[in-house]
């Protein structure tokens, strides 16, 4: 062993496939480099496991870089890990110590099924989208950007709900396996922006219905998802998200109306 | 090989106008007859889509992520330009043209690049009436910064995550397309070939990730936005599914592949850790419109805190050797300046692989917190792989592979070889010549997806008069036989090594030989190697597991395979291009350390065509004219 290197246990959950039972299973990870990221640390464990002939531990990943929330396990019980603010592709080994025991297992939540291993499904979230997180401009020839300024406030307050990466770790920490945290960003970030005004309330009416729809569990105001984000996004886009639908149940029965009377 | 560029005749202003008018239009009720399958749902694929949806095509689009949102473009980090002279500093369409030819070291095509520029104006309203966050002032009105390679501030982003944002204004505008039932989307599924009947593109073959599913798509017409091939490298800044897979089957079908050796070393990344290592981390550009490079002037200095060298004993040797641009020369020129003084010896850090990136002027003169609102994200981020505080002291940066200018060969309609084959975004060639301009890469997907291509893919769908066509036709089950042989092949071998050893290994052999800097007979001896590589894959690499199944190295071994053969066709590119342009720096080819252009022999685009398994690949040239930018020595000092 190298001067440095960590000898780790891993407990590791292993699914062969979505619907099959899947049990943890423990793996040694021997002179492990306090540089390596958490993902590297998975790589050279899996280079062992082809090498000796056995199947690798699949999980998602791709940017490495804490930006396209491919990646994302629950390492000892806590979302992304130990580490605040921090995907589990930034976390480094650094964080753990020789001799450490370390749980790895998927998100666990009825909308993310499992596929494989580490690897679970977050279709559910391009289904909120799609129910309305966005703002309706085609492509066309829009005013010219600077003829709406938007104060740097709002502009900023946008900025941080829009900084969501949808890795679905505020399901996966929430007790409830709710999904406020991840439709509130998205609705405070078009609510907070002009541009977003017109489909508002719609918006947060439709998404928080599919929310419910894909079997996420209500919000208690637990906070967990706002202490697991890597992306530190707020649970006051929450209360922003409630306030708009409260408003958007009101308003929704009145468009009603206003269609039947013409 | 038919190169004709298609560039429409009339001055360079009023071409791009013109052809619109000119292009044929699809009568609005037969739009939803015609099927378009767009492959990658990054910025030029994502937003392609979403455009042709919402002008009523059938739209099938297709990514090997889970979602269309995690697409490479996601990472992007600095800014996307554009000709908008918010800033009055004399920024004008001409302007941003004229600095992308030049930055590209005259090896684009002006009509194409001119065009990027009219456009660039659309996208940021287009954007932000989707609600993309764009940074602001004040006043409320846009912030810009400026880029390396430019002297106008004309550079758009919000905070560190300008990729981020603008993928995910094109992600939602998908979205909405997918909820009203103009977009199929078909997340985790790779491409693996295109089909092509009497001669036109007809869809494609795919397989699902998840359940090993290879399946037909019949279309009318394809589009590949799929990316670069940075990974033929192993290590890159690029996502770890980035691959050439797409774009390398369709040159097996007859498309052009054009300059593959052109690349891009991006000069601030954090230098590698250890043999571990994965991939690298880019450090945005944007860092050095404050932070200062240097290395220490004496050798002896290099193990010293970077604190305890003097002032006078620090070689500012941007600023040194490039006065006018400094610390902003463009990216191939310092990442080569990085190289040359690690090479001295006068690296820092492990190896002696790094220089560093010093924010202390710029604190002191502009406050900490300023440093924190314009890079925070940009500075936890190097902490937190560092372990180091870039606030206290200079961060340790060095060169690392990083975009690909190559691609597929396309006309000004953004067509390849292959009729009703449209490549849009880092897979094609077209734009960024030798070298790209930083916050240009955003820029050219958004251009090709929302407002270049829609309009070409109408003309291509108006004039062909496509026959019928099934899955069930033989060239489509021939596809899928192969496809599916690949795939039995790859795991059925069984030996020793796994697909990741031997991709770090080509990514050796490729950064050592035709990386930052090339000569012949390292490339001549990279051609004795790859092959040899490539048997050893052949022959032992290890892929577990079965092909009915999510199989993570089935995967890469796929992609691994088409870069082994890929890197033989970037190597041979780099030797017959006997001249140094941009990111291509042949070291015979040189005038006081600076790259030599030969504009009388190279003057052109390379066009590689496939000429079957084993034989040597056929080079076609596409002369590039210049009209309307004089041809000069690119000089930065
Ligand atoms: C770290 C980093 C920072 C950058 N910062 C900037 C910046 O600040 N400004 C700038 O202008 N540029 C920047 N760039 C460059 C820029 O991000 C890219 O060039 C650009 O985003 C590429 O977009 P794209 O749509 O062409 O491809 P990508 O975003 O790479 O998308 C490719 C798509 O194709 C799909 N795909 C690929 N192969 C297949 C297949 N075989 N089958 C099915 N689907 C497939 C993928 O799933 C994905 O959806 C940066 C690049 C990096 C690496
Ligand atoms: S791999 Fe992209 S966020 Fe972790």
């Amino acid at each position: 062993m190298s001067a440095g290197g960590l000898n780790l246990t891993l407990h590791v959950w292993r699914q062969s496939g979505p619907n099959k039972a899947g049990k943890i299973v423990d793996y040694p990870a021997t002179n492990i480099s306090p540089e390596m990221s958490f993902l590297e640390m998975l790589d050279t464990v899996n280079e062992g496991l082809i090498t000796s002939g056995q199947d690798p531990i699949a999980f998602d990943h791709d940017c490495r870089e804490g930006i396209c929330g491919s990646c994302g396990v629950m390492i000892n019980g806590a979302a992304h890990g130990p580490m605040k603010q921090t995907t589990a592709c930034q976390l480094h080994m650094r964080t753990f110590k020789n001799g450490d025991e370390i749980w790895i297992e998927p998100w666990r939540a009825g909308a993310f099924p499992v596929i494989k291993d580490l690897v679970v499904d977050r279709g559910a979230f391009d289904r909120i989208i799609q129910a309305g997180g966005f703002i309706s401009a085609p492509t066309g020839s829009p005013q010219d950007a600077n003829s709406l300024p938007i104060s740097k406030l709002d502009a900023d307050d946008a900025m941080d709900a829009a900084a969501c990466i949808g890795c679905g770790a505020c399901v996966a920490a929430c007790p409830n396996a709710s999904a406020s945290l991840f439709t509130a960003a998205k609705i405070t970030h078009l609510g907070r922006l002009p541009q977003g005004q017109p489909e508002r309330y719609r918006r947060a009416l439709a998404m928080v219905t599919q929310m419910d729809i894909e079997g996420f569990g209500g919000c208690t105001l637990f906070g967990e998802c706002q202490e697991a984000c890597p992306k530190g996004i707020s649970i006051d886009t929450i209360v922003q998200m409630n306030r708009d639908y409260i408003v958007a149940a009101a308003s929704e029965r009145e468009e009603k109306v206003e269609m039947g009377a013409g | 090989m038919d190169l004709n560029s298609r560039i429409p005749e009339g001055p360079l202003a009023e071409k791009w106008d013109k052809h619109r008018f000119e292009m044929k239009l699809v009568n609005p009720a037969n739009k939803r007859k015609f099927h378009v399958i767009v492959v990658g749902s990054g910025l030029a694929g994502a937003s392609a889509s979403a455009t042709l949806s919402e002008l009523g095509y059938n739209v099938s689009c297709f990514c090997f992520q889970d979602t269309p949102r995690r697409a490479h473009s996601i990472a992007a980090q600095g800014g996307i330009n554009a000709a908008k002279n918010y800033r009055n500093d004399g920024d004008s369409v001409q302007r941003l043209f004229y600095d992308t030819v030049k930055g590209g070291d005259f090896r684009a095509r002006e009509a194409n690049v001119y065009r990027l520029a009219q456009v660039s104006v659309n996208i940021i309203d287009q954007c932000v009436a989707q609600g993309v966050p764009f940074a602001r002032e004040y006043g409320g009105l846009l912030a810009n910064r400026s880029f390396g390679g430019a002297q106008v501030s004309r550079t758009f982003y919000a905070r560190g995550q300008t990729g981020q944002q603008l993928l995910l204004g094109a992600y939602q505008a998908l979205e909405k397309e997918i909820a009203r039932g103009g977009v199929r989307m078909y997340n985790r599924h790779e491409m693996l070939d295109v089909v092509v009947i009497d001669g036109v593109a007809r869809g494609i073959v795919t397989r699902d990730m998840v359940t090993g599913k290879v399946q037909s798509h019949v279309a009318d017409a394809v589009v590949l936005g799929t990316g670069g091939y940075g990974n033929v490298y192993f290590l890159s800044t690029n996502a770890m599914g980035c691959n050439v897979t797409a774009t390398y089957r369709a040159y097996k079908k007859g498309a052009a592949f054009a300059n593959p050796c052109f690349t891009q070393i991006h000069p601030t990344c954090i230098p590698q850790s250890g043999d571990h290592q994965s991939k690298l981390t880019l450090m945005s550009e944007s860092l050095r419109n404050d932070g200062r490079v240097w290395v220490p002037k004496k050798k002896e200095d290099c193990g010293k805190k970077p604190g305890d060298i003097a002032e006078e004993d620090r070689d500012y040797y941007l600023e040194r050797k490039y006065p006018s641009f400094g610390n902003l020369s463009p990216r191939d020129i310092a990442s080569r300046a990085a190289k040359e003084v690690c090479d001295e010896g006068r690296g820092v850090g492990p190896g002696g692989r790094g220089v560093y990136l010093d924010f202390a002027d710029a604190i002191n003169r502009l406050g900490e917190s300023a440093i924190r609102e314009r890079y925070g994200n940009l500075f936890e981020m190097y902490a937190r792989i560092t372990d180091e505080n870039p606030y206290k002291v200079p961060m340790r940066i060095y060169p690392a592979v990083h975009y690909t200018m190559g691609g597929l060969w396309v006309d000004y309609n953004l067509m390849s070889t292959i009729p009703g084959l449209h490549v849009i975004g880092e897979a094609n060639f077209s734009d960024h010549g030798a070298n790209r301009l930083g916050a240009s890469a955003l820029m050219q997907g958004l251009a090709d997806g929302y407002f270049v291509l829609p309009y070409t893919v109408g003309n291509y769908l108006a004039s062909a008069k496509l026959a019928k066509v099934t899955a069930d036709h033989p060239e489509f089950k021939a596809a899928v036989d192969k496809v599916q042989a690949m795939t039995d092949k790859l795991l059925s071998i069984k030996g020793t090594r796994t697909v990741d050893s031997i991709h770090r290994e080509l990514g050796n052999i490729m950064w050592e030989k035709c990386g930052m800097a090339r000569n012949e007979k390292g490339l001549k001896e990279a051609l004795e190697l790859i092959p040899k590589l490539r048997d050893e894959f052949w022959n032992n690499v290890n892929v577990p597991g079965s092909g009915a199944e999510l199989n993570q190295s089935l995967e890469k071994a796929g992609r691994v395979a088409d870069f082994l053969d890929f890197a033989e066709l970037m190597v041979t590119d780099a030797l017959h291009r006997e001249e140094s342009c941009g990111g291509h720096f042949r070291e015979e080819y040189q005038e006081e350390g600076e790259a030599k252009r030969n504009d009388e022999k190279f003057a052109y685009a390379a066009a590689w065509e496939y000429a079957g398994e084993g034989k040597a690949p056929i080079l076609n040239k596409e002369p590039l004219v210049f009209d309307n930018v004089h041809l000069s020595t690119r000089s930065y000092k």
